[in-house]
């Protein structure tokens, strides 16, 4: 599926106001532009707090490292967790490496995906999930394995990945009326 | 008053800690029972947890798997009375041959307590050895490493002493400093080691740098921690703060004079930046690129400084060599591997955890005494032992004596002590194709037969596997590996064709012609 054609049609937000990935952006570069090797951090912080690293930003990050927008754009681009595009309310990473595999890892991925109708690095219609790969969470004693935002779930059939995903629903209509 | 233990560990929560600590509380406070619990970190037997703890005056009597559905008003009961008539009792939990068979050193401590609690550390031994250390010279205390025969734990096996003297050996210049940077980035398949020392034991790895830091003088570590672990991230960080506050990092460890500070680092989800040179140019903030050796970061690391780099668990088994001395770690082993290693039982298991013993037993004891035979029950066909870079082991091979050596004479490796179960459903042309996959989304880019070779790598196995000029495509596959094997500057693009052609040499029926398998 296309990713582009795919996003048209969905309830993400668009990008965020100026304003508001601004102040994040100055505020993390006031923080942590003077450690060594700042960079990576930055970039945590600043997905931590927007979701995503803003591609306005980038050229703020530049000057206050004194590198090119291109070295910081490099970077963000060769790690798989660092993105320049809004995310879903939740991000639901399922394990796709070899001791996952051995326990139905395949068919689990392949019913997530049909069930949330996306493929990876993609966004649920109703922007709640975003579906990512992952290789190996370090819980392979009890294959296999999915990460709903920070809590990994252990020995996940395709039944309990569809409970799991009705759970978030739930909670967000909670957190909306609350 | 009843004190009772529910893990905090990373898996344990997976199977349902949290919801077993909570049911607890809540029936301790709606029937006036005293109950204490203590979140200590897990035992590493992940096929019983969540492993609640209860203790009496006989020991520490265990209930698992404590799982959400099976959380009733019996078991409750069961639980905070030791019951051991309840099915889900496994009485004396020292007493479970899973546990006593283990020879723990860097895991002694693994589940006993809350992993924060620094009063424990110290009341099992904890600080004796960066005490000891502190009244010792740089050599004096290198030597004790050397002579121990520690190797690194992080995959290559290289002798820690001696990359420990490299690094004191270097006259730092004016004003420059050396650097202890902990390797936490265990990104391989099947392993879990890593993340249970330091989600269970974390001192003992910040013990663990603090030495070598006193070793060879250096003032600054880093823990490059994979953004995969965030209980071990937070553990950490919790865990150094505490150190600090109690003198035993910062500018004046226990009024030593001496200083050494500690950070923690997240990666960003990168196989590669496991790879030690990659690994330093993710921690100065680039993209992770390996770099070509020499300079060895010994000599010329993080930020151009003399650099140690080791894994978690070489960093974690120095307290006991300083505490205990040289010749009692160097006493267990098998071979030129001394000590223990951590094995980790993964995948199709029935009883996955991890396993500390002296190097040595056969594979298949591991297998069959430890793990208890596949979790689906069928039988098991291949085990891939090693990670992703390490090669698929058919029933013929499994005798081999898990040390360093007799892996390799049979063109594989132990790396990281992962073992990776697969009953006979694998396919094993799936698993050499997606062998290449991972070189294709891991690869850092630099050499061309890494980057090209594998996306070439996948087609091939796809034309193999669509029953297309098969005979002239297996030659091709081999000759492509050879190429790998040959052009690629670090184990990425190197050892990607161990599990490949280790899948077509053992399993070629799953290579054969459509329908004769
Ligand atoms: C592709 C690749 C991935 C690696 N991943 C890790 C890793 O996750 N953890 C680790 O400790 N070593 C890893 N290593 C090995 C490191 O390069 C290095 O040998 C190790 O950190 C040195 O520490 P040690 O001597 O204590 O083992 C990897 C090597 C390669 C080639
Ligand atoms: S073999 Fe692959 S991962 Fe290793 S340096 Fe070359 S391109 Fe990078
Ligand atoms: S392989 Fe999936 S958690 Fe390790």
């Amino acid at each position: 599926m296309n990713k582009n054609a795919y996003l048209e049609g969905s309830a993400i937000p668009s990008s965020l106001t100026e304003a508001q990935w601004q102040s994040a952006v100055v505020a993390t570069l006031a923080s942590l532009n003077d450690k060594p090797g700042a960079l990576l951090p930055i970039l945590h912080e600043i997905q931590g707090q927007l979701g995503y690293v803003p591609p306005e930003s980038i050229e703020l990050i530049a000057k206050a490292l004194n590198q090119s927008s291109a070295e910081i754009y490099g970077v963000i681009s060769f790690y798989h967790q660092f993105r320049t595009t809004p995310v879903g309310a939740h991000q639901v990473e399922i394990c796709r490496a070899e001791s996952c595999q051995s326990m139905g890892g395949r068919a689990l991925e392949a019913h997530a995906k049909a069930s949330l109708g996306v493929d990876y690095h993609q966004t649920t219609s109703d922007g709640e999930v975003t579906l990512e790969p992952v290789y190996c969470l370090g819980n392979c004693a009890c294959s296999p394995s999915i990460r709903i935002d920070d809590q990994t779930y252990a020995r996940v059939t395709p039944e309990q990945f569809d409970a799991l995903m009705e759970g978030l629903k739930i909670r967000s209509l909670e957190v909306q009326n609350g | 008053m009843v004190k009772c233990f529910v893990p905090q560990d990373m898996t344990a929560k997976a199977m349902g800690a949290d919801q077993a600590a909570g049911f607890i509380q809540n029936a301790a406070n709606q029937s006036g029972a005293q109950v204490e619990l203590v979140r200590n970190g897990s035992r590493g037997l992940f096929w019983l947890e969540p492993l609640v703890e209860v203790e009496t005056e006989a020991g520490r009597i265990g209930f698992g798997p404590v799982t959400f559905d099976k959380l009733d008003t019996t078991l409750i009961d069961a639980l905070l009375s030791a019951d051991q008539s309840h099915p889900l009792c496994e009485g004396l939990v020292e007493e479970i041959p899973y546990l006593k068979n283990q020879q723990r050193f860097s895991f002694v401590r693994a589940g006993l307590d809350d992993p924060l609690s620094l009063a424990f550390y110290q009341s099992t031994g904890g600080y004796v050895g960066l005490r000891n250390a502190l009244a010792m010279s740089g050599q004096a205390i290198v030597d004790q490493v050397k002579e121990s025969g520690l190797r690194g734990r992080g995959g290559a096996a290289f002798p820690t002493g001696i990359k420990w003297q490299t690094v004191h050996d270097v006259a730092a210049d004016e004003g420059e400093t050396k650097y202890i940077v902990c390797n936490a980035d265990e990104g391989d398949s099947g392993t879990f080691a890593d993340r249970l020392a330091m989600e269970a034991d974390p001192y003992q790895l910040i013990e663990g740098m603090t030495i070598a830091a006193m070793a060879v003088g250096a003032e600054q570590g880093y823990i490059y921690l994979r953004s995969e672990y965030p209980e071990a991230h937070r553990i950490l960080n919790a865990a150094i703060s505490i150190a600090e506050q109690a003198n035993l990092l910062g500018d004046n460890i226990l009024d030593s004079g001496r200083r050494f500070n500690l950070e923690v680092r997240l990666g960003a989800k990168a196989y590669i930046c496991g790879e030690e040179t990659a690994l330093l140019e993710s921690l100065e903030g680039k993209r992770g690129m390996v770099r070509a050796k020499p300079p060895l970061p010994a000599i010329k690391g993080l930020f151009g400084q003399p650099t140690i780099v080791n894994n978690v668990l070489t960093l974690a088994a120095v307290p006991f060599i300083l505490r205990e001395g040289a010749a009692a770690y160097a006493e267990v082993g098998f071979g030129r591997s001394r000590g223990t290693l951590a094995f980790q039982l993964a995948g199709n298991i029935k009883r996955g955890g991890l396993v500390e013993l002296g190097f040595g037993p056969s594979l298949k004891s591991l297998l069959d005494d430890f793990g208890g035979g596949t979790y689906t029950g069928r039988p098991m066909r291949a085990v891939q032992v090693g990670g992703p870079l390490g090669a698929y082991l058919p029933e013929s091979q499994w005798d081999t004596p898990l040390d360093y050596e007799s892996f390799a004479a049979k063109q594989a490796v132990l790396g990281h002590g992962g073992v990776v179960v697969f009953d006979d459903h694998v396919d094993m042309s799936e698993q050499a194709r997606f062998s290449m996959e991972f070189c294709v989304a891991e690869s850092c880019g630099k050499c061309t037969p890494c980057r090209i070779g594998s996306t070439r790598g996948v087609e091939v196995i796809d034309r193999i596997r669509a029953n297309e000029n098969r005979a002239a495509n297996l030659e091709l596959l081999e000759e492509l590996c050879e190429t790998m094997v040959d052009g690629s500057l670090c184990a990425m693009g190197g050892m990607t064709p161990f599990p490949v052609m280790s899948a077509v040499r053992h399993f070629p029926e799953d290579f054969a012609a459509e329908g004769s398998k």
